[in-house]
């Protein structure tokens, strides 16, 4: 990789002052996307600014009907939580079933949705369950984030500190895995909670997105059949050496289907 | 930019001048010269180079050198006893026959007892999902899943 910058901060101010200094660099949370980027010189920012020191973005608390998860949690510890496994189960799986346990161990849920990678777990479970993004700045609903292929509505010298989840009734992501990358070919989370039925599909379109005619159909009638002539259309879905766009399009249903049998079966 | 960091491997303090573009794998078979770590694919896919950090099983060849300031590294060298037994992990591998051209061996030893740690009750498809991140070239998994399901029994009993 190309040689850069290295910039360790013990504050969230620290960070944000240098990222707003040099409009180039790039935070550094558990690295387990931009390292491997940086080595194939796809990425190569001249400044890492590592956000390992700062404490105030760790930990997960369970606050009643939210649970709020500090920007550098990472996934095992999001998988192995006692409150999010109590509270949101379905959170927990998702988090258990990115990459591999040595990515789980580094990797964190702020790197993650900043990221915003299409095939990304994460973006699923945020607008799935209409969480709000919290950062140094301002609160952004989850719904207003993801706003394309590896975009998202932060400026520059913007951090995430924390994702609030609202505590929904019942829940569940269904994923097809691409078995080599454990990425999400397409992966669907679906939740009933206060605000109504969810569904957000990642993995099949260059960004996490809804589906209003399926979380209608469930809202009417919470049942796997309620969605099963329901499709998305294959027309800007991506289309790669995994899967084409139809497959993926066809796979969104049958996922749906799944997280929904998942749902019922979980409570 | 040339960067101080310092940490403990296997035991021993250790302070090393790297490059920030250093990775903690390089750090630890060039300068350390602990060979045992091996780069398989240098892509974070194969699980080769698999370490632990505080504890937890990373992939040493997906991060920098300087993320593990102050951390505890332990690698393949560090887990057998100052006398040369072997660690009950390494001893299972060895009496089940878990390798075949050895390649991937550290890193899956490495992965095992992390996994060990954390289950009570290791199932064959329980051993099966959680070493889905080291891959072994020579497809020898069968030895493999026997070696850990021993293995963390006798790490258990040790």
């Amino acid at each position: 990789m190309y040689q850069f910058n290295y910039h360790k901060v013990t504050s969230v101010a620290d960070a944000a002052t240098l990222l707003a200094k040099n409009p180039d660099a790039k935070a550094l949370a558990g690295g387990q996307t931009i390292i491997a980027a940086m080595k194939l010189r796809l990425a190569s920012p001249p400044d890492l600014v590592d956000l390992s020191g700062i404490k105030e973005l760790g930990g997960i608390k369970l606050d009643g009907g939210t649970l709020t998860i500090g920007a550098m949690t990472r996934h095992a510890e999001v998988a192995a939580s006692k409150d999010v496994l109590q509270a949101i189960p379905a959170l927990a799986s998702l988090a258990a079933s990115i990459g591999d346990r040595m990515v789980r161990n580094m990797g964190t849920i702020g790197g993650s949705i900043a990221n915003n990678d299409p095939a990304a777990d994460y973006p699923a479970g945020v607008v799935g369950l209409g969480a709000t993004v919290n950062t140094n700045k301002r609160k952004i609903a989850g719904d207003s984030f993801f706003t394309g292929m590896y975009e998202t509505a932060l400026e520059p010298g913007e951090l995430i500190t924390s994702v609030v989840f609202p505590v929904p009734k019942r829940a569940a992501y269904a994923k097809f895995k691409n078995p080599a990358s454990r990425y999400a070919m397409v992966g669907v989370f679906v939740s009933e909670g206060a605000g109504g039925v969810r569904v957000a599909v990642t993995g099949a379109a260059p960004s996490v997105f809804r589906v209003p005619a399926m979380e209608k159909a469930l809202a009417a009638k919470f049942s796997p059949d309620a969605i099963a002539g329901i499709t998305v259309p294959a027309d800007g879905l991506n289309s790669d050496l995994h899967a084409s766009n139809e497959y993926r399009a066809h796979l969104v249903t049958v996922m749906a289907k799944r997280a929904v049998e998942a749902v019922l079966g979980s409570k | 930019m040339p960067v101080k960091v310092s940490m403990t491997v296997n035991g021993k303090p250790v302070t090393v001048d790297v490059e920030s573009r250093t990775l903690l794998v390089e750090l630890i078979r060039e300068h350390l010269r602990l060979t045992g770590t091996h780069i398989g694919c240098d892509t974070a896919q194969c699980g080769a180079c698999t370490v632990h950090i505080n504890g937890a099983a990373v992939k040493s060849c997906n991060m920098l050198a300087v993320q593990a300031q102050g951390a505890n590294v332990t690698t393949i060298e560090g887990i057998a006893k100052a006398d040369g037994t072997l660690h009950p992990m390494q001893e299972a591998f060895r009496e089940h026959h878990g390798l075949q051209c050895g390649f991937c061996t550290p890193g899956m030893v490495m992965s095992a007892i992390d996994l060990a740690r954390r289950h009570a009750d290791l199932t064959e498809a329980t051993i099966r999902a959680e070493l889905d991140g080291n891959i072994c070239r020579c497809t020898g998994y069968h030895n493999i899943v026997k070696a850990v399901q021993a293995g963390a029994k006798a790490t258990r009993s040790a």
